[in-house]
């Protein structure tokens, strides 16, 4: 196949991967959107396989580790639970990242099989593309490791930060741009490998300071690296596919990133500094009163959710943890049942992902319809006689609204205690993520239901 | 004089990333999951790079250590392509309308 042709069909497959993105715009054409991003993608590869040609006997090789790939991906897609999905989502990005890394390397190890010139004289726009998408994939690489950790809690949720972090930071980034241009001016391959080692590191430590409930914007924004990556890779192929691709990508994660920050009110480089957690929870510990709470049990909560007219459920990331979407589903059909209305809202960073909550409700086939997002709902909390808060505390923390002392002030949060009851389903009084205490728990309207999540709600059901 | 053929890269780039600004601000709030497993699954159209480097070089040795990372490379960006568009599938087939007979 000729080249012109070939690039005719990866634009083809680009704009087909345009098409997958914008089928998403609503539930009814998203699997639609999903149908053509696959077809763009079995347009890229079959192109792909034409377009090299003379096949050596290499191609069995290709083809084996294809189906080997495609049957663990297919296997892992069947088999994960939703309530994984954060987990799965940062071990898919650091594949991305180190299949860059390594079609990178071996661009650089064999040259002509790419069109770039011959080892030790490679172009030089090629050989700036190669080191950008090498490094970007080497730290989308170890910087999803360690999320994944994290978010397996393999590895602890809480910021890990050292003296002169910053500096170190600073110092490798600068040190990257250094070997950049010695690579290039130099073609000495030991500059490549010091590079590819010194954008692991990074990664590493870029994720590392980073507190368990800022991993929304973490997921985000490797999101946003991978598609990077995929852009700097491009340019070195010369692939229109990819330079597309990558480019949706990146600024797709960029936009999550931005919306799950805008969701804490925090600024992307307070993120990336990390620490927050940590800092946080000393100032908030101290001058703490034992203040009264009024506790209540299953019965109580049915009976109060019996005599409600409406019932708004606030679900977080306690609901996933204890697996208590289906659960919460059942007890939702037995108020609707007796004429309660109900709906769901959801605030952007709830959970550890973003729509993460939306997912799992969708999992327990709750219609869409009923799910609402913060902006939409948070006039009818006003109106409503029972916020149920299941799994979900700092995003209902009224603090954010009225304490300009409170680490979270400003933050947008649903106004639950307007409600003429709340509801709150939690383990203990133990202060959420972002180490605050809750002013919700000590009001005169809200009861306190201290269970695990899922067998709270079971409980609820059988008393109504 | 002839324009680099690398600036048009650029632009498609450029303008690709607007694209995808504008696409990505018209998602809905609650498919956020399924946009980052399904973009997760595009960006491995890096696969494309990945079958070049494995059948790159003479038919003798397919056993080159360029080859080899390209197979390596294939494995693990057909992990993502069948697992993200899977894994989407099933999350989309979730999302429904309430049923009228309710």
């Amino acid at each position: 196949m000729s080249a012109d042709l070939s690039a005719i069909f990866y634009l083809i497959s680009g704009v087909l991967f345009i098409l997958a993105l914008r089928g998403l715009s609503s539930p009814q054409t998203s699997r639609q959107g999903n149908f053509f991003g696959i077809l763009g993608m079995t347009i890229a590869i079959t192109v792909t396989f034409l377009s090299v040609g003379s096949f050596s006997s290499g191609l069995i090789y290709v083809l084996i580790f294809l189906l080997i790939g495609g049957l663990i991906g297919a296997f892992i897609a069947y088999k994960i639970p939703m309530t994984a999905m954060p987990e799965l989502v940062a071990g898919f990005h650091s594949l991305v990242g180190l299949s860059a890394v390594f079609v990178a390397i071996s661009a650089f190890l064999n040259p002509e099989a790419f069109n770039l010139g011959s080892p030790g004289s490679i172009k030089l726009a090629s050989l700036i593309e190669m080191s950008i998408g090498a490094a970007v994939g080497a730290i989308t690489f170890s910087g999803s490791i360690i999320a994944f950790l994290k978010l397996q809690g393999i590895m602890s949720g809480s910021p890990i930060t050292f003296k002169g972090q910053h500096i170190l930071n600073a110092l490798l980034l600068i040190s990257i741009l250094v070997l950049t241009y010695l690579l290039c001016s130099t073609q000495s391959s030991n500059f490549f490998w010091i590079l590819l080692a010194v954008s692991f590191l990074i990664g590493f430590l870029l994720i590392i300071p980073i507190g368990g409930a800022d991993m929304p914007v973490v997921i985000s924004m490797l999101n946003s690296y991978s598609g990077w990556a995929a852009a700097g890779i491009g340019f070195t192929l010369e692939n229109t596919a990819l330079i597309i691709t990558g480019a949706l990508v990146g600024s797709s994660g960029a936009i999550l990133s931005y919306i799950m920050c805008k969701g804490m009110n925090r600024s992307f480089f307070n993120v990336i500094l990390g620490g927050f957690g940590a800092t946080e929870q000393s100032a908030s510990t101290e001058g703490k009163e034992h203040r009264p709470v009024k506790s209540g049990n299953a019965e109580d909560a049915a009976f109060l959710m019996k005599n409600a007219s409406s019932v708004i459920i606030v679900p977080g990331y306690g609901m996933a943890v204890a697996q208590a979407q289906h659960a919460l589903r059942e007890m939702v059909d037995t108020l609707k049942k007796n004429d309660i209305k109900v709906s769901y809202a959801i605030h952007p960073v709830a959970g550890r992902m973003p729509g993460h909550m939306n997912v799992l409700l969708a999992e327990a086939n709750v219609p869409y319809d009923e799910v609402f997002e913060l902006e939409e709902i948070n006039n009818d909390f006003a109106n409503a006689d029972v916020a149920f808060v299941i799994g979900a505390n700092d995003v209902t923390n009224p603090a954010a609204k009225n304490d300009p002392q409170s680490p979270i002030y400003g933050m947008p949060v649903l106004d639950v205690e307007k409600c003429k009851s709340v509801l709150f389903v939690k383990r203990s009084l133990s202060p959420g993520y972002a180490g605050i205490d809750n002013d919700l728990f000590y009001r005169e309207n809200t009861l306190m239901l201290f269970a695990d999540a899922k067998k709270m709600t079971e409980d609820i059901t059988k008393n109504l | 004089m002839e324009i680099d053929p690398f600036i048009f890269r650029l632009s498609i780039f450029i303008l690709s990333i607007f694209i995808g600004y504008y696409v990505v601000w018209s998602v809905t709030p609650s498919l956020h999951t399924p946009l980052m497993s399904v973009t997760n699954a595009i960006s491995s159209v890096i696969i494309v790079g990945a079958i070049i480097a494995g059948l790159a070089g003479n038919s003798d040795n397919v056993f080159t250590i360029s080859n080899i990372l390209g197979f390596l490379a294939i494995s693990l960006a057909s992990i993502n392509i069948f697992g993200g568009f899977l894994v989407t599938q099933r999350m989309l087939q979730m999302y429904k309308k309430k049923k009228k007979d309710k």
